[in-house]
């Protein structure tokens, strides 16, 4: 509670900030549970989670319905996987918590935040991208290719998003020239994704014959920290492209928010008949935001084959991370942080399921499912309802 | 995503763009039957193009493939059951059946202006219900159960498809995100039942992910070929019929009339009385009917169980984009669109017997044939480009 105590008064009053607060709390009663502090006694998780409850209902009372039910919501889940945790055996909780849950969450979440951070650049700028997942795969394809050929794992991202940007480029001009439908559109790009995969995956290599200790693209050891007890295990051994997609964030909210750029791209995406009328070339605009959206999306593929995936393809390896990627979009509202902490959130998820079968395959699959409920919850505007820019989807007729 | 929230007013005194159905309309007038074919040919010439540049003969490939989806049976008709050719043609009938019903799942939603790209899921959920059905009511006389079992999957369909037509109507939710997300979410709920200690994981072998078989009186009587070999079910008389269905609710009836008024304009369809909201949910239910009917005729038919593997393989809910864009939506269309895939998806695979090309590059093929045909059917304005100017150039030449 001590963190609250420096706020000013009105701060603390206000019903939104006591209600985000609450669903703080409410993660907070299940954190206690769980390692590093693991408290055995269940008090301390239905106290705080209670607390947690009670801001709630406090902000709902105060007319902050979404965020108040949502803390109370929160409170309880915290509360229930608290008892839960505390249940459990320490052996258990100590295999699936390790600080390198960290780490893991992050290596769920990077092909999410590349792809998510592009599909937010095209969107804004109005043009739906739900071919995402096919250039992610074709990027994850092309760039164990590119890396195979030119001995290098440079070689195999710039070709990766030479895919993807090739792609995202054909999928621009039937979207924003032909004024295709753009969801046929991307529907299409995805099935031509699995297929120039597939198909030359094994004209060129047969199915499975890649070439074993291909280029891949290298961790990043930070020096000292590397060796610390629990920062070591969980950021000292990150991958380069974690550490980028950190970089894409700020980058995009600055471009995003703060630039004449950003300001262009969000404005062909609400009224770019306004943005015409201001010397705003909205297709140009537009192409950009498409081709980066694809840039973006095959590198966040790159990762997965020559990144974490240490140099190995499969038939169809995004497996829906694409749509992922869309759902922490929109979860995130359409911006560059709320993408990202969905992306940590969907990355937590994934990382969780991949431990949790020590306890149960059940819960595994929850854990699965989780960013694509919470995102149909999203959308369906129970716990803050998701905008996306006005003119998202409209083709645009120049007059 | 389009959707409108309840609290922005409609933009007065500019012409919104056309809608999807409006569009589609233009291209029946424009086109007829020859846009669908021209995107097709375009599809398989482009196909063509990747097959040649990667060293192998298009031509042979493509015999090769018509071959091994049994359509060469019709030059040789009496050919013994022994040979492949009837038995390829059972099995292309068979994905034909299935891909009839997913691709009038996603006809009847773009009819009211949706874009229904959650057939995959309803397909599923009316999988795992017809195995539920199937396997844990048995000891039925077969009629009962088996239109019990089919019923139920046919449901199960409607009401899943119907949270995202709910959803559109009561709050706006785009219903592309959220049959997205109700895909994912059926493949996992899949996955959770045929997986460990899943409901309904067969009971003989606790180490398999796999679904009981259904009772022996759920299954689908089997009327040509080998009814241990996957032999053609009555189910392809369901799919013929349900195509008949779709075509009388859409142009015979008080809904249907509702539905495409929804699709054309739906303000002008609330101006004339129509409540959009009820049409919304209605059509995507339906939508969701035929695909859950899909899952179910596949379970009862030839499927009888299903596996944990088996769920990302399938792609027949998303094959029936393709099928019912190259159909323009229409039940002739889709008859002959699920006909062509079908076709493409055995013959390129378990029928192809080729030494000019792999099943696997060919199964790949599909795919991109598919993706093609996707792109250009959606971009009408490039096919009509072409096909003006076909014209253009005839009358000039018949000017000349």
């Amino acid at each position: 509670m001590s963190r609250r105590a420096g706020l000013s008064r009105e701060r603390l009053l206000d019903p939104r900030s006591v209600g985000k607060t609450g669903i703080l709390l409410g993660g907070l009663a299940c954190f206690l549970t769980i390692p590093p502090i693991q408290a055995r006694s269940i008090v301390w998780t239905v106290l705080v989670g209670i607390v947690a409850a009670a801001f709630g209902i406090w902000a709902v009372t105060r007319g902050q319905k979404r965020v108040g039910f949502g803390a109370m919501a929160s409170g309880i889940i915290g509360v229930g996987l608290g008892i839960l945790a505390t249940r459990s055996g320490t052996s258990n909780l100590n295999t699936v918590f390790r600080p390198d849950l960290v780490a893991s969450m992050f290596v769920f979440s990077t092909p999410l935040i590349f792809a998510g951070i592009g599909g937010m650049y095209s969107e804004r700028s109005g043009v739906v991208n739900i071919g995402l997942e096919g250039m992610m795969l074709l990027g994850a394809f092309w760039a164990v290719y590119g890396a195979d050929k030119t001995g290098s794992w440079i070689g195999g991202v710039a070709i990766a998003m030479l895919a993807g940007g090739l792609m995202a480029l054909i999928y621009a001009f039937f979207a924003i020239h032909l004024r295709a439908d753009q969801i046929v559109g991307g529907t299409a790009v995805n099935f031509l994704a699995v297929g120039i995969t597939g198909y030359f995956f094994f004209q060129l290599y047969h199915g499975d014959n890649v070439p074993s200790g291909i280029s891949t693209i290298p961790k990043v050891n930070i020096p000292y920290v590397e060796n610390w007890r629990f920062l070591g295990p969980a950021i000292g051994h990150l991958n380069l492209m974690i550490w980028l997609s950190f970089a894409l964030v700020a980058v995009s909210y600055v471009v995003i928010f703060k630039t004449p750029i950003g300001l262009r791209i969000r404005a062909c995406g609400e009224h770019p008949r306004a943005a015409d009328t201001v010397g705003i070339n909205v297709y140009r605009v537009r192409y950009g935001s498409v081709v980066l959206s694809g840039l973006l999306a095959a590198l966040g593929g790159a990762y997965l084959s020559i990144g974490f995936g240490g140099g190995a393809f499969t038939d169809n390896m995004t497996a829906g991370r694409g749509f992922i990627a869309l759902a922490a979009m929109i979860f995130g509202n359409w911006r560059p942080l709320g993408t990202f902490y969905a992306a940590l959130l969907f990355g937590l998820s994934t990382a969780l399921a991949y431990r949790l079968p020590v306890y149960s395959g059940t819960a595994a699959t929850l854990f699965q499912v989780l960013p694509y409920v919470l995102t149909l919850i999203a959308v369906a505007g129970v716990i803050g309802r998701t905008v996306p820019p006005a003119a998202d989807g409209k083709p645009y007729v120049r007059q | 995503m389009s959707a409108p929230s309840p609290t922005t007013p409609p933009v007065v005194g500019k012409p919104a763009p056309p809608g999807l159905a409006a569009r589609l309309a233009l291209r029946h007038r424009a086109g007829g039957v020859i846009v669908p074919l021209l995107t097709a040919l375009i599809a398989f010439l482009i196909g063509g193009v990747v097959v040649a540049a990667t060293g192998h003969n298009p031509l042979l490939a493509y015999r090769d493939i018509f071959n091994g989806a049994g359509l060469n049976w019709i030059f040789h008709p009496t050919t013994s059951t022994v040979d492949a050719a009837p038995y390829n043609l059972t099995q292309t009938l068979l994905q034909t059946t299935t891909l009839i019903l997913t691709g009038l799942a996603v006809a009847f939603a773009f009819r009211c202006g949706m874009f229904n790209i959650g057939g995959q899921g309803q397909y599923f959920v009316g999988l795992y219900i017809a195995n539920w059905v199937g396997h844990d009511l048995a000891g039925m006389e077969t009629f009962p159960h088996v239109v019990l079992a089919i019923t139920a999957a046919t449901l199960g369909g409607a009401v899943w498809a119907g949270i995202a037509g709910f959803l559109k109507a009561a709050v706006g939710a785009h219903e592309v995100i959220s049959t997205i997300m109700l895909n994912w979410i059926a493949i996992w709920v899949g996955t959770y039942l045929f997986g460990d200690g899943g409901l309904l994981q067969n009971t003989a072998n606790p180490a398999l992910p796999i679904s009981n078989n259904v009772a022996d009186s759920a299954k689908l009587p089997v009327f040509w070929g080998d009814k241990d070999l996957q032999g053609l079910h009555i189910g392809f008389f369901i799919a013929l019929a349900a195509l008949v269905i779709f075509w009388i609710l859409l142009n015979r009836t008080t809904l249907g009339y509702e539905v495409r008024a929804v699709g054309f304009n739906p303000d002008a369809a609330a101006y004339g009385g129509i409540s959009v909201k009820k049409n919304l949910v209605r059509a995507m239910a339906i939508s969701g009917a035929f695909a859950g009917l899909a899952g179910g005729i596949d379970m009862l038919g030839y499927l009888y169980r299903y596996g944990v593997s088996d769920i990302p393989v399938s792609s027949v809910g998303f094959l029936g984009i393709a099928v019912a864009l190259l159909g323009r939506n229409t039940a002739v269309g889709t008859l002959f669109g699920a006909l062509l895939f079908g076709g493409l998806l055995f013959g390129t695979t378990h029928g192809l017997q080729s030494n000019v090309i792999d099943p696997q590059l060919a199964g790949n093929l599909t795919y991109m044939i598919q993706g093609l045909i996707v792109l250009f059917v959606g971009a009408d304005v490039i096919i009509l480009t072409i096909w003006n100017s076909r014209r253009k150039l005839r009358r000039r030449a018949g000017s000349a």
